[in-house]
């Protein structure tokens, strides 16, 4: 008995298990570790987006030298992480998956994230797992802000009975 | 650095880093915004190991470079730690990202990879995330020009 409850609780809270988290998270730290040991880049991965832009844009800070210098090598790390996610749906995992989440959802969310992450200078990858990994006063603080917000606004959404 | 100075190896490191940090997010299920809501809802607290993993590795990936190694051997750059400048905006930007990631269990990273296991309908987020930087960069450099003509010094 004093066995079961502790593991119902471990259960209730992980349903889907810890270990697929935690190698995706080391899969995810790996990744970036081998682009910082092999080249010293610190990659983030919402800076693709004004990089991207300056492709299409005349707008001056989209045409920063930063951003012109790095678009080239940010288009690449992006085409490796959709292939990545490819093996897991064609290998490890096989088959289509798509999301029950509504267009509008996405769509907004999108458009807050893109808003959100340029302005407060990373996301979760630039500041979650390298400005973290770095103990950055300035990473941790931008982390404590968006997940605290974050959990507030999605239980907020569920109360409001939005679903999906 | 110029591009002449790059090892011919440079793009295809990149791109393997790039292959195994998108087979991650995408083993750990951040490419599925429902997992992610499942966590935002206290449903499932399993991303925590999520970003609590590759902060370690990251983390001792840092420290060794920055005090055991010279250079990094593509690019002949220095090992450098990421510390960005703190202002208001770094509180600002990380809040209206939380609203965002809150409504839709969506980050870039994870939308990129969300491609790669055939979720069509993420691109209306990576299309708002795109509108969303262009409104930011716009906004910016708009009011960057008017304030450089007001005051040179307030940036």
């Amino acid at each position: 008995m004093t066995t079961i409850v502790p593991s119902l609780i471990i259960a209730e809270s992980f349903p889907r298990g810890i270990l697929p988290y935690l190698l995706g998270g080391i899969l995810v730290g790996g990744g970036a570790a081998i682009i910082y040991l092999a080249t010293g880049i610190i990659a983030g991965a919402s800076t693709f987006l004004e990089s991207t832009l300056s492709y299409v844009s005349d707008v001056e800070r989209f045409n920063r030298f930063k951003y012109i210098r790095s678009r080239g090598w940010r288009v690449v790390f992006t085409a490796g992480i959709v292939s990545g996610a490819a093996v897991y749906g064609l290998v490890l995992d096989p088959g289509i998956w798509t999301t029950d989440v509504q267009w509008w959802r996405l769509l907004g969310g999108g458009f807050l994230v893109g808003i959100g992450t340029r302005l407060g200078k990373g996301c979760t990858s630039g500041h979650g797992v390298c400005g973290v990994g770095s103990f950055s006063i300035t990473s941790i603080v931008n982390v404590a802000t968006f997940l605290t917000v974050a959990i507030g606004t999605a239980q907020l959404v569920e109360a409001l009975g939005v679903s999906p | 650095m110029s591009d002449t100075d790059r090892s011919p190896l440079f793009l295809p490191v990149i791109y393997i880093g790039g292959v195994i940090f998108g087979t991650g997010l995408a083993v750990s299920g951040m490419a599925r915004p429902e997992i992610v809501l499942d966590f935002l809802q206290f449903n499932d607290f399993g991303l925590l190991f999520v970003m609590g993993g590759a902060a370690v590795v990251t983390g001792v990936t840092f420290t060794v470079a920055t005090r055991f190694l010279d250079r990094a051997p593509l690019t002949d750059s220095e090992y450098t730690r990421r510390v960005k400048s703190f202002d208001r905006n770094v509180v600002i930007g990380g809040a209206i990202f939380g609203v965002g990631w809150g409504i839709s269990g969506i980050c870039p990273g994870a939308t990129y990879a969300s491609i790669g296991i055939g979720n069509i309908p993420i691109l209306w987020a990576i299309a708002g995330m795109f509108v969303g930087a262009y409104a930011q960069g716009y906004w910016r450099g708009t009011r960057a020009s008017e304030s450089t003509a007001a005051t040179a010094a307030n940036d």
